[in-house]
Protein backbone atom coordinates (compact mmCIF):
# COMPACT_ATOMS: atom_id res chain seq x y z
CA UNK A 1 0.00 0.00 0.00
CA UNK A 2 1.57 3.23 -1.15
CA UNK A 3 1.98 6.00 1.37
CA UNK A 4 1.80 9.95 0.51
CA UNK A 5 4.05 12.21 2.98
CA UNK A 6 3.89 15.93 2.74
CA UNK A 7 7.30 17.70 4.08
CA UNK A 8 6.19 20.81 5.45
CA UNK A 9 6.69 23.46 7.65
CA UNK A 10 4.89 27.19 6.98
CA UNK A 11 7.94 28.74 7.64
CA UNK A 12 10.59 28.85 4.96
CA UNK A 13 14.45 28.01 5.27
CA UNK A 14 14.10 25.19 8.18
CA UNK A 15 15.28 22.30 5.52
CA UNK A 16 12.11 21.08 4.11
CA UNK A 17 13.53 20.24 0.78
CA UNK A 18 16.80 18.91 2.06
CA UNK A 19 14.85 16.63 4.28
CA UNK A 20 12.88 15.68 1.59
CA UNK A 21 15.86 14.49 -0.27
CA UNK A 22 17.13 13.10 2.56
CA UNK A 23 14.12 11.02 3.46
CA UNK A 24 13.16 9.74 -0.03
CA UNK A 25 17.00 8.63 -0.45
CA UNK A 26 16.86 6.94 2.99
CA UNK A 27 13.85 5.00 1.88
CA UNK A 28 15.13 3.86 -1.16
CA UNK A 29 18.17 2.77 0.70
CA UNK A 30 16.31 1.06 2.86
CA UNK A 31 14.74 -0.92 -0.35
CA UNK A 32 11.37 0.81 -1.03
CA UNK A 33 10.80 2.35 -4.27
CA UNK A 34 10.08 6.11 -3.33
CA UNK A 35 9.09 9.04 -5.65
CA UNK A 36 9.58 12.59 -4.64
CA UNK A 37 7.74 15.71 -5.66
CA UNK A 38 8.23 19.66 -6.12
CA UNK A 39 5.27 21.34 -5.36
CA UNK A 40 7.05 24.69 -4.85
CA UNK A 41 5.60 26.00 -8.65
CA UNK A 42 8.36 29.07 -9.59
CA UNK A 43 10.90 28.50 -6.88
CA UNK A 44 11.92 24.68 -7.45
CA UNK A 45 14.70 23.83 -5.41
CA UNK A 46 14.55 19.60 -4.89
CA UNK A 47 16.60 19.12 -8.63
CA UNK A 48 19.21 21.32 -7.39
CA UNK A 49 19.27 19.33 -4.36
CA UNK A 50 19.24 15.95 -5.39
CA UNK A 51 21.40 17.03 -8.69
CA UNK A 52 18.70 16.54 -11.53
CA UNK A 53 18.79 20.05 -12.45
CA UNK A 54 20.06 19.37 -15.69
CA UNK A 55 17.74 16.80 -16.50
CA UNK A 56 14.62 18.21 -16.27
CA UNK A 57 12.66 18.40 -19.54
CA UNK A 58 9.11 17.85 -17.93
CA UNK A 59 7.37 19.18 -14.73
CA UNK A 60 4.63 18.67 -12.28
CA UNK A 61 2.59 21.06 -14.45
CA UNK A 62 2.79 19.47 -17.66
CA UNK A 63 1.89 15.90 -16.30
CA UNK A 64 -1.04 17.94 -14.39
CA UNK A 65 -2.07 19.90 -17.95
CA UNK A 66 -1.87 16.70 -19.69
CA UNK A 67 1.19 17.93 -21.97
CA UNK A 68 3.34 15.35 -20.59
CA UNK A 69 2.50 11.50 -19.94
CA UNK A 70 3.73 11.06 -16.21
CA UNK A 71 6.59 8.63 -17.49
CA UNK A 72 7.80 11.66 -18.99
CA UNK A 73 8.27 13.78 -16.02
CA UNK A 74 9.60 11.67 -13.76
CA UNK A 75 13.76 11.74 -13.66
CA UNK A 76 15.63 8.29 -12.22
CA UNK A 77 17.94 9.10 -10.07
CA UNK A 78 21.03 8.65 -10.74
CA UNK A 79 22.53 6.99 -7.72
CA UNK A 80 20.14 4.70 -6.74
CA UNK A 81 17.09 3.21 -8.98
CA UNK A 82 14.59 3.00 -7.19
CA UNK A 83 14.76 6.77 -6.41
CA UNK A 84 12.66 9.11 -8.44
CA UNK A 85 12.01 13.45 -8.77
CA UNK A 86 8.92 14.45 -10.38
CA UNK A 87 10.42 18.78 -10.67
CA UNK A 88 7.85 21.23 -10.51
CA UNK A 89 7.16 23.94 -12.82
CA UNK A 90 9.75 27.24 -13.03
CA UNK A 91 6.94 29.28 -14.80
CA UNK A 92 5.27 31.46 -12.30
CA UNK A 93 1.45 30.77 -13.03
CA UNK A 94 0.72 28.94 -9.55
CA UNK A 95 -2.44 28.33 -10.61
CA UNK A 96 -1.50 25.99 -12.86
CA UNK A 97 -1.99 23.27 -10.16
CA UNK A 98 -5.55 22.09 -9.56
CA UNK A 99 -6.72 20.12 -6.85
CA UNK A 100 -8.24 17.51 -9.22
CA UNK A 101 -4.94 17.14 -11.13
CA UNK A 102 -2.93 16.31 -8.16
CA UNK A 103 -5.25 13.97 -6.80
CA UNK A 104 -5.15 11.90 -10.36
CA UNK A 105 -1.21 12.24 -10.44
CA UNK A 106 -0.86 11.34 -6.63
CA UNK A 107 -3.47 8.35 -7.48
CA UNK A 108 -1.23 7.28 -10.68
CA UNK A 109 2.23 7.63 -8.71
CA UNK A 110 0.24 5.19 -5.82
CA UNK A 111 0.50 2.21 -8.44
CA UNK A 112 4.05 2.81 -9.14
CA UNK A 113 5.83 3.31 -5.89
CA UNK A 114 5.79 2.15 -2.29
CA UNK A 115 6.08 6.41 -1.06
CA UNK A 116 5.40 9.36 -2.81
CA UNK A 117 6.91 12.03 -0.90
CA UNK A 118 5.39 15.87 -1.11
CA UNK A 119 7.86 19.20 -0.57
CA UNK A 120 5.82 21.34 0.28
CA UNK A 121 6.41 25.53 -0.76
CA UNK A 122 6.46 27.24 2.48
CA UNK A 123 3.28 29.27 3.45
CA UNK A 124 -0.16 28.73 3.55
CA UNK A 125 -1.33 29.37 0.38
CA UNK A 126 -2.21 27.01 -2.63
CA UNK A 127 1.02 25.62 -3.46
CA UNK A 128 1.32 24.62 0.49
CA UNK A 129 -2.33 23.39 1.20
CA UNK A 130 -2.12 21.24 -1.94
CA UNK A 131 0.79 19.34 -1.41
CA UNK A 132 -0.83 18.52 2.21
CA UNK A 133 -4.19 17.62 0.22
CA UNK A 134 -4.08 14.01 -0.59
CA UNK A 135 -1.22 12.97 2.30
CA UNK A 136 -1.89 9.94 4.64
CA UNK A 137 1.38 11.16 6.88
CA UNK A 138 2.98 14.57 7.73
CA UNK A 139 6.57 15.58 8.47
CA UNK A 140 6.71 19.10 9.90
CA UNK A 141 10.40 20.14 9.61
CA UNK A 142 10.69 22.31 12.66
CA UNK A 143 13.78 24.41 13.98
CA UNK A 144 14.23 25.08 17.41
CA UNK A 145 13.35 28.64 17.07
CA UNK A 146 10.34 30.54 18.16
CA UNK A 147 8.76 31.14 14.74
CA UNK A 148 9.27 28.18 13.17
CA UNK A 149 7.55 26.61 15.99
CA UNK A 150 4.65 28.79 15.81
CA UNK A 151 4.28 28.33 12.39
CA UNK A 152 4.85 24.61 12.27
CA UNK A 153 1.23 24.92 14.88
CA UNK A 154 -0.58 26.57 12.47
CA UNK A 155 0.35 24.10 9.73
CA UNK A 156 -0.54 21.47 11.78
CA UNK A 157 -4.16 22.86 12.43
CA UNK A 158 -4.30 23.05 8.42
CA UNK A 159 -3.17 19.09 8.34
CA UNK A 160 -6.22 18.15 11.25
CA UNK A 161 -8.56 20.54 8.89
CA UNK A 162 -7.61 20.79 5.04
CA UNK A 163 -6.56 17.64 4.50
CA UNK A 164 -8.87 15.20 2.05
CA UNK A 165 -8.37 13.03 4.90
CA UNK A 166 -9.32 15.12 7.66
CA UNK A 167 -12.56 15.88 5.49
CA UNK A 168 -13.39 12.48 5.57
CA UNK A 169 -13.26 12.73 9.07
CA UNK A 170 -9.75 10.61 9.76
CA UNK A 171 -6.62 11.96 10.57
CA UNK A 172 -3.46 12.86 8.76
CA UNK A 173 -0.87 11.07 10.85
CA UNK A 174 1.20 13.64 12.06
CA UNK A 175 5.45 13.74 12.64
CA UNK A 176 7.92 16.44 13.95
CA UNK A 177 10.99 16.31 12.57
CA UNK A 178 13.52 19.09 14.76
CA UNK A 179 16.32 19.69 12.18
CA UNK A 180 19.67 22.25 12.63
CA UNK A 181 19.46 21.14 16.62
CA UNK A 182 22.32 22.36 18.43
CA UNK A 183 22.37 20.17 21.71
CA UNK A 184 25.13 22.29 23.43
CA UNK A 185 23.19 25.46 22.55
CA UNK A 186 19.85 23.92 23.94
CA UNK A 187 21.88 23.00 27.23
CA UNK A 188 23.30 25.94 27.53
CA UNK A 189 19.44 27.53 27.47
CA UNK A 190 20.13 29.41 24.33
CA UNK A 191 17.98 27.18 21.97
CA UNK A 192 14.84 25.67 23.18
CA UNK A 193 14.98 22.25 23.71
CA UNK A 194 13.43 19.45 22.40
CA UNK A 195 11.01 18.85 25.22
CA UNK A 196 10.18 22.60 24.76
CA UNK A 197 9.31 21.95 21.32
CA UNK A 198 6.97 18.98 22.13
CA UNK A 199 5.03 20.26 24.40
CA UNK A 200 4.37 23.11 23.01
CA UNK A 201 3.58 21.13 19.20
CA UNK A 202 2.18 18.05 21.02
CA UNK A 203 3.24 16.25 18.22
CA UNK A 204 5.06 12.95 18.31
CA UNK A 205 8.86 13.50 17.21
CA UNK A 206 10.15 11.46 14.18
CA UNK A 207 14.19 12.57 14.23
CA UNK A 208 16.33 14.94 15.64
CA UNK A 209 18.56 16.35 13.00
CA UNK A 210 21.60 18.04 14.72
CA UNK A 211 23.06 21.63 13.14
CA UNK A 212 26.04 20.08 10.33
CA UNK A 213 28.59 21.07 7.60
CA UNK A 214 27.86 17.93 6.26
CA UNK A 215 24.04 19.09 5.07
CA UNK A 216 25.61 22.26 3.20
CA UNK A 217 28.17 20.27 1.92
CA UNK A 218 25.68 17.44 0.19
CA UNK A 219 23.72 20.17 -1.50
CA UNK A 220 26.92 21.77 -2.90
CA UNK A 221 27.22 18.66 -4.63
CA UNK A 222 24.22 17.74 -5.25
CA UNK A 223 23.55 14.58 -3.67
CA UNK A 224 20.70 13.82 -0.74
CA UNK A 225 22.59 13.93 2.65
CA UNK A 226 22.19 10.16 3.31
CA UNK A 227 23.91 9.54 0.10
CA UNK A 228 27.18 12.23 0.18
CA UNK A 229 28.02 10.74 4.03
CA UNK A 230 26.05 7.67 4.87
CA UNK A 231 28.13 7.86 8.48
CA UNK A 232 27.97 11.55 9.39
CA UNK A 233 25.73 12.75 11.39
CA UNK A 234 22.80 13.96 10.21
CA UNK A 235 22.76 11.12 7.85
CA UNK A 236 22.45 8.64 10.39
CA UNK A 237 19.29 10.87 12.27
CA UNK A 238 17.60 11.08 8.81
CA UNK A 239 17.99 6.98 8.60
CA UNK A 240 16.71 6.48 12.12
CA UNK A 241 13.88 8.36 11.46
CA UNK A 242 13.00 6.40 8.12
CA UNK A 243 13.45 3.39 10.61
CA UNK A 244 10.74 4.91 12.30
CA UNK A 245 8.36 6.13 9.40
CA UNK A 246 8.48 2.21 8.56
CA UNK A 247 7.18 1.05 12.14
CA UNK A 248 10.58 0.20 13.59
CA UNK A 249 10.80 1.27 17.38
CA UNK A 250 14.72 3.41 17.42
CA UNK A 251 15.41 5.11 20.26
CA UNK A 252 15.45 9.15 20.05
CA UNK A 253 19.37 9.90 20.42
CA UNK A 254 21.16 13.14 18.98
CA UNK A 255 23.89 11.74 16.75
CA UNK A 256 26.97 13.66 17.03
CA UNK A 257 29.81 14.86 15.02
CA UNK A 258 32.51 11.60 15.41
CA UNK A 259 35.24 14.02 15.91
CA UNK A 260 39.30 13.90 15.41
CA UNK A 261 41.61 14.62 17.71
CA UNK A 262 42.14 18.18 16.84
CA UNK A 263 38.72 19.48 17.49
CA UNK A 264 38.15 17.54 20.46
CA UNK A 265 41.79 18.99 21.45
CA UNK A 266 40.18 22.93 20.21
CA UNK A 267 37.14 21.66 21.71
CA UNK A 268 38.28 21.18 24.91
CA UNK A 269 40.45 24.80 25.02
CA UNK A 270 37.61 26.75 24.09
CA UNK A 271 35.50 24.98 26.96
CA UNK B 1 43.85 13.02 10.22
CA UNK B 2 41.62 14.25 7.68
CA UNK B 3 40.22 16.75 9.96
CA UNK B 4 43.87 18.31 10.56
CA UNK B 5 44.16 18.30 7.00
CA UNK B 6 41.48 19.73 6.60
CA UNK B 7 42.46 22.33 9.10
CA UNK B 8 45.34 23.11 7.61
CA UNK B 9 44.86 23.29 3.88
CA UNK B 10 41.92 25.61 4.56
CA UNK B 11 38.76 25.45 2.93
CA UNK B 12 39.34 23.26 -0.77
CA UNK B 13 35.73 22.12 -0.02
CA UNK B 14 32.54 21.27 -1.91
CA UNK B 15 32.03 25.33 -2.55
CA UNK B 16 33.66 25.32 -5.83
CA UNK B 17 31.26 21.86 -6.76
CA UNK B 18 27.95 24.19 -5.51
CA UNK B 19 29.56 27.60 -7.81
CA UNK B 20 29.76 25.90 -10.82
CA UNK B 21 26.57 23.86 -11.02
CA UNK B 22 24.66 27.32 -10.28
CA UNK B 23 26.58 29.20 -13.03
CA UNK B 24 25.52 26.69 -15.39
CA UNK B 25 21.99 26.53 -14.04
CA UNK B 26 21.47 29.96 -13.74
CA UNK B 27 23.05 30.91 -17.59
CA UNK B 28 20.01 28.76 -18.24
CA UNK B 29 17.80 30.21 -16.51
CA UNK B 30 18.44 33.48 -15.64
CA UNK B 31 15.62 35.58 -17.93
CA UNK B 32 13.19 33.16 -17.25
CA UNK B 33 11.58 34.97 -14.83
CA UNK B 34 12.36 38.24 -16.09
CA UNK B 35 10.51 40.47 -18.93
CA UNK B 36 10.31 40.45 -22.45
CA UNK B 37 12.80 38.22 -24.93
CA UNK B 38 14.36 36.07 -22.74
CA UNK B 39 10.67 34.95 -21.94
CA UNK B 40 9.85 34.15 -25.18
CA UNK B 41 12.69 31.35 -25.51
CA UNK B 42 11.78 29.20 -22.39
CA UNK B 43 7.97 29.60 -24.13
CA UNK B 44 9.30 28.56 -27.23
CA UNK B 45 10.49 25.63 -25.37
CA UNK B 46 7.91 24.25 -23.85
CA UNK B 47 5.73 24.27 -27.10
CA UNK B 48 8.10 22.78 -28.99
CA UNK B 49 8.55 19.87 -26.68
CA UNK B 50 4.57 19.99 -26.21
CA UNK B 51 4.11 19.51 -29.95
CA UNK B 52 7.03 17.03 -30.63
CA UNK B 53 5.64 14.84 -27.51
CA UNK B 54 2.53 14.61 -28.80
CA UNK B 55 3.79 12.77 -31.96
CA UNK B 56 6.98 11.02 -30.33
CA UNK B 57 7.45 9.32 -26.91
CA UNK B 58 9.77 11.63 -25.83
CA UNK B 59 12.77 10.26 -23.35
CA UNK B 60 13.56 13.24 -21.29
CA UNK B 61 17.40 11.61 -21.09
CA UNK B 62 17.17 11.98 -25.08
CA UNK B 63 16.20 16.00 -25.01
CA UNK B 64 18.62 18.34 -25.03
CA UNK B 65 17.64 22.08 -24.84
CA UNK B 66 20.10 24.71 -24.90
CA UNK B 67 19.87 28.26 -24.57
CA UNK B 68 22.12 30.60 -25.24
CA UNK B 69 21.36 34.17 -24.58
CA UNK B 70 23.63 37.33 -26.82
CA UNK B 71 23.23 40.74 -27.21
CA UNK B 72 21.37 41.18 -30.59
CA UNK B 73 20.39 37.32 -31.18
CA UNK B 74 19.47 34.49 -28.78
CA UNK B 75 19.52 31.15 -29.63
CA UNK B 76 17.51 28.24 -28.55
CA UNK B 77 18.67 25.08 -29.33
CA UNK B 78 16.82 21.92 -29.27
CA UNK B 79 18.09 18.67 -29.83
CA UNK B 80 15.40 15.59 -29.66
CA UNK B 81 16.55 11.87 -30.45
CA UNK B 82 13.70 10.58 -32.14
CA UNK B 83 13.49 6.61 -32.36
CA UNK B 84 13.26 4.79 -35.50
CA UNK B 85 11.17 2.43 -36.96
CA UNK B 86 8.29 1.86 -34.46
CA UNK B 87 7.83 5.65 -33.48
CA UNK B 88 7.93 6.55 -36.60
CA UNK B 89 4.98 4.26 -38.16
CA UNK B 90 3.17 5.97 -34.58
CA UNK B 91 3.95 9.58 -36.56
CA UNK B 92 2.68 8.15 -39.92
CA UNK B 93 -1.00 7.01 -38.21
CA UNK B 94 -0.82 10.27 -36.07
CA UNK B 95 -0.55 12.52 -39.34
Amino acid sequence: MAKVLVVTSGKGGVGKTTSTAALGAALAQAGQSVVVIDFDVGLRNLDLVMGAERRVVFDLINVVQGVAKLSQALIRDKRLENLWLIPASQTRDKDALTDEGVRRVINELKTKFDWILCDSPAGIERGATLAMRYADEAVIVTNPEVSSVRDSDRIIGMLDSKTAKAERGERVEKHLLVTRYDASRASRGEMLSIDDILEILATPLLGIIPESQDVLRASNVGCPVTLNNTTSAPSRAYMDAVRRLMGETVPMTVPVERKGLMNRLLRRRAA
Amino acid sequence: MMNLLRFIGGRSGSAPVARERLQILLAHERGVGGSGAPELLELLRSEILAVVSRHVDLDPEKVVVKMDRGKFVSMLEVDIEVPNALQRSKMVAAT
